[in-house]
This record gives C-alpha cells, structure tokens and sequence, in this order.
C-alpha cells in the first residue's frame, strides 16, 4: 500500500458519524433548547432593559457569542470523547495495529467531531433567527470562521482525550477554564462595557479573540482587530497540531 | 519455506524499568502453526504488541513479510491480523458493520460476499445485526477474529485465544485454526493450555521471563524431552518395593497394586526387558503392561523449574 489510506480516513470519519447520528435527537435538541432559554432570558428578559451594544440591539449582538460558546464545549466534547473512549474500553488496539498514519487518524477523528460541532453551530444560528433579526455582514467569512473555530477546538479535544486518564480529566477542561473564559471573554457582553483595569486584564483571555473576530464577521466590528482574531486563530491550530505530531511521535499515553 | 516473520535481537524496557523482552530471536514460517508457551507474565504479549505496533521497541528489529514494522509500517501491518487477549469490542456497533469497519480501517475496498464468508464460518451470520453488547463472551470473542479476518491478513496472531472460554467453543475455536491454515494463513497464538499446543501447533516456543528458552518441531521436542512411563500392574498387591527392584526410576505406586518405571525412549538400553526379567525372577505376577509418553505440558514444566533453579 503507498500514498494516503483514504478508505481508512473514511472508516474512522463514517464511524464516528454513526456514533453521533444515535444521539441525533439529544445532540441537536439540546443546543435548540438552551439557545432558546438564552434568549428568553437575556434577549427578552433583560434585553428589553438594555440599550443597544455598538449600534446593535442586544438580543442579536448576542448571537455570535452563544454559537461561540455552545461550538467551544461542543468541539471539546466530541473531539475528546471520541479518542478518549476507545482508550477506555481498550478498541484503540485496532487503530494502533491498522495501517493508518496519525495524520490520518487526526483527520479522520478531528473531522467527524468538527461536522458535528459546525452542524451544532447551524442549527443555533437557525434558531436564532426565530427570535431575533441577525444581520451577517460578511457570510462567507462567517461561514469560514466557524470552520476554523470548529476545527481548532476539535484539535484541542483531541488533546485532551489522549492526555486525559478518567472521565473527570475529561470533563474538567471544558467546564473549569473553557466555559468561565467565555462567559468572561466577552460572549454576553462587549469589553468596552467594563471598567479599567478589568477591560485591559480581560484581553490577556485569548477567547476574547476569536469571539470578538466571529462578531465582525457578523456586524463589521468587534472588540479587536480582526487582524488579531485571526492571527490568534492561526497560532491556535499550528500549536494543536505541534501538540499533536508530538504526541504521536513520542506515543505518549497512546504506545507504551 | 519462506520466513514470514523474523524477530531478531528484540528487547524492550517499560518505563517502571521491567525488563519484558531480552534479546528475543525468532523466525516463523509461512503456513506454520505457532504456540508460544509461557506463564503469565512470560512477555508473550509484549512479543505480539510489538510486532502489532501497539508498543515501541527499546532495540532489536522485526520484519513481517519482508518490510521492517517501523519503516514499512503500511506493508507490515496490511499483512497482520490481530486477536487481542482482552475482549474489547465497539458494544452499541452492529456486529456485521463492525466487521465491515475493519476491512475499510485496513485500506481494503468493501467486500459483502467475503464479510458473509467470515462470518458464517464463525457462525456469527445468525447474530449480524445483533449490537455486539448483546452477544455472550465467547461470541465477542468471535466478533474480534472476525474482524482481524476481515482484511484477509497472511498473518494471525491470536492471543490466548481460548482463554476463559467453554470446552465447547474451544473444539469450534481448534477447528476453525485448521481451517485457516487450509487457506495459507500463518497463525502465531499464544497460550496456557499445553493441550491446545499439542492439538494443533507444528513448532512450538517457550518463552519465560523474557527470554525464549527453546523454539522446536512439536513432535522433536516431544521426543528429545520425552519420557516414557512405563506401569506394571501386578496380580497381588505387595507391601514394599524388593531391595533388588529399588532405584530411582522405580516406584511403588497405587497402594501396591502397580510398580512404574520411568526410562527415556532414546536411551541405547531402555532397561526394560531387565526390569520385567528380574520382576519375574523374584516370582512377582503381572496382569498388564502400559506405556505413556510424557505431555508437552510435563516437559513445560521441567523446562520452567530448571530455569528457576538455574
């Protein structure tokens, strides 16, 4: 066999599809249903009091912050559980013992979880539109950011699922540092809202970032250049992939 | 015969520091039936991870099929098929399209007819659309062979195959080994029960303590190491064993019913004939004679004690 194992790549990618497509209903339920409950709590609730947020009414100047936040815990949870649980169980002997390259096992992993969590990102912005007008400036770039973000946090679950040796590790990443970063990096809020120093500590929280990069791509303005969102986007995947390479190169916790 | 795997200087250190594997030789032939015996902890299992890909060697080298595993890793491990010992299986997956998962996994195009031949011969064909955590243990079991099958590999290494499995599905389990061999499979499994060695193995290896003490043709070994008991039952018990009978090759056995006598069969003077003329000399009666040639499993025996006294 040369070249690239693509009925391989395809195998692991159909695989992890099918796992997913058991649990459609909850996985695409539940995102519908907690969008739902942010809206009418922030939206409609104290929305209603609030003033607009640079120009933009803030039940939609919300949107990009919770498909943001809903896409972050999302990439992480799939992308770990799915490397995770056949270490667990012990099924990962035939990954190990098949003629797959790990550029290929990340692609094939890492790309099942980012359709699901970029499906997850759709369904939200959808059901937005339910309650609210949300204006997209630049769609195609909308459209490519989540991608990226998509792929990123799939590349860091991946991480995390090898590292990880309990299902408590597993969990406490996305719950204990991703979650209270978002919410403090700007996902409800804009940064210009808040006192000094915290507007100026805030901006050492990279997701500041990429949610201010993702609400350009939706109002043509965000908290920081966009030059910078998607300069820390770039070094984001470069570094998840450095992790990775090494990762497989030395068969940490994966070869003994 | 060609050399379908050949292990040479293979060693490998855990990082606790235990030494699994020291300088482990070996060369398996196209075709053949291998049985590497050893006790727990032997690093029978080691030996196979390594050759599978799932653990790093610390030195040495191995090649499957003429490629090196670690520089033609695709080649190597398309030729390989593996059973692990543990039963790990996909529980919420369909058995049929587990199997189908690990044909593609292999690079290998779709293929319904061979995955029906696969699993109707392992008479899994009844339970394809079964979820697999609905099978018992030993049909499990099945679902692993079955997928290591599945990318028609020239090399099958099973590990303990039959371990913790009913009498009954280790007959299905001998048969179905033969059949594989009928097709050109080379089959490498390891194993506790001497008698599955015996059953089915041509050579056959013993490996302790990281180190593989003896690598021989079934039936040489047998022969070379074998003993042979021979049991004399007698017609009246007697009390004690007569002075000019006494020896260490002779014993009183069966509360005095039987005298035995153990002899090797290659020896130029086996000692019999003398020891029935001087049993009839002293006007003891016998009523029968039986010879019994030692088990692989006396001679594994032997061959692990003498390494410890040693």
């Amino acid at each position: 066999m040369s070249g690239v194992n693509w009925t391989g790549i395809s195998a692991i990618y159909r695989f992890e599809l099918a796992r997913f497509r058991r649990t459609l209903l909850t996985g695409l339920l539940v995102p519908v249903i907690t969008t739902t409950l942010y809206f009418i709590v922030f939206g409609s609730a104290i929305g209603s009091r609030m003033s607009e947020v640079d120009g933009t009414p803030y039940a939609a100047f919300i949107v990009p912050g919770l498909i943001m936040l809903s896409m972050f815990t999302e990439s992480i949870f799939n992308a770990s559980f799915g490397i995770y649980m056949p270490k667990f169980t012990g099924t990962i002997y035939e990954l190990q013992s098949a003629p797959v390259s790990a550029a290929e096992a990340v692609a094939a992993y890492v790309g099942a979880a980012a359709t699901k969590s970029l499906s997850v990102g759709l369904v939200i912005f959808a059901t937005a539109h339910l309650f609210v007008d949300v204006p997209v400036a630049h769609p195609l770039m909308m459209f490519g950011f989540m991608l990226l973000i998509a792929i990123s946090f799939c590349l860091f679950g991946f991480i995390l699922g090898i590292w990880a040796q309990s299902f408590e590790q597993l969990q406490i990443i996305p719950m204990l540092i991703i979650m209270p970063m978002t919410f403090l990096g700007g996902a409800f809020y804009s940064i210009h809202m808040l006192p000094e120093p915290w507007r100026s500590i805030t901006l050492f929280n990279p997701i500041v970032y990429l949610i201010s990069g993702f609400r350009w791509t939706f109002f043509g303005k965000g908290d920081v250049a966009i030059q910078f969102s998607m300069a820390f986007i770039a070094a984001m995947l470069l570094v998840c992939i450095g992790v990775i390479s090494w990762m497989f190169k030395t068969g940490y916790r994966l070869k003994k | 015969m060609a050399s379908i795997l050949t292990v040479a200087g293979l060693t490998k250190v855990y990082a606790s520091g235990f030494q699994a594997l020291k300088r482990v030789d070996l060369s398996i032939e196209e075709g053949e039936i291998f049985a590497l015996l050893g006790p727990n902890g032997a690093g029978k299992t080691t030996l196979i991870s390594i050759i599978c890909g799932l653990v790093n060697p610390s030195g040495g080298s191995v090649t499957v099929a003429g490629g090196d595993i670690i520089r033609d890793y695709r080649d190597t491990r398309s030729a390989i098929g593996l059973v692990p010992q543990e039963l790990a299986t996909d529980q919420f997956e369909k058995v049929i399209d587990t199997v189908r998962f690990s044909r593609g996994l292999f690079g290998k195009r779709r293929d319904d007819a061979l995955v029906e031949k696969i699993l109707r011969d392992l008479s899994l064909w009844d339970k394809k659309d079964n979820r697999i955590r609905e099978l018992s243990g030993g049909m499990k079991r099945r679902v692993m062979i079955a997928k290591a099958l599945s990318h028609e590999p020239r090399l099958l290494f099973l590990d303990e195959p039959t371990a913790g499995v009913d009498v009954e599905l280790r007959r299905d389990m001998w048969k179905l080994i033969g059949a594989l061999r009928q097709t050109g499979v080379t089959i490498v499994l390891t194993t506790h029960y001497i008698e599955e060695a015996e059953e089915m193995a041509d050579r056959v290896g013993v490996i302790n303590r990281g180190e593989l003490l003896l690598v021989e043709e079934k039936r040489a070994l047998m022969k070379k190491l074998g003993k042979k008991t021979l049991t004399v039952t007698l017609a009246e018990p007697i009390a004690q064993l007569p002075a000019e009978l006494a020896g260490s090759a002779v014993a009183l056995k069966d509360g005095g019913h039987a005298i035995e006598y153990v002899f090797d069969t290659h020896a130029d003077r086996t000692g019999i004939s003398g020891l029935l003329r001087q049993i009839g000399d002293l006007g003891i009666a016998y009523k029968d004679l039986d010879t019994r040639q030692s088990s692989l499993e006396d001679i594994f025996v032997s061959l692990v004690h003498q390494e410890k006294a040693a």
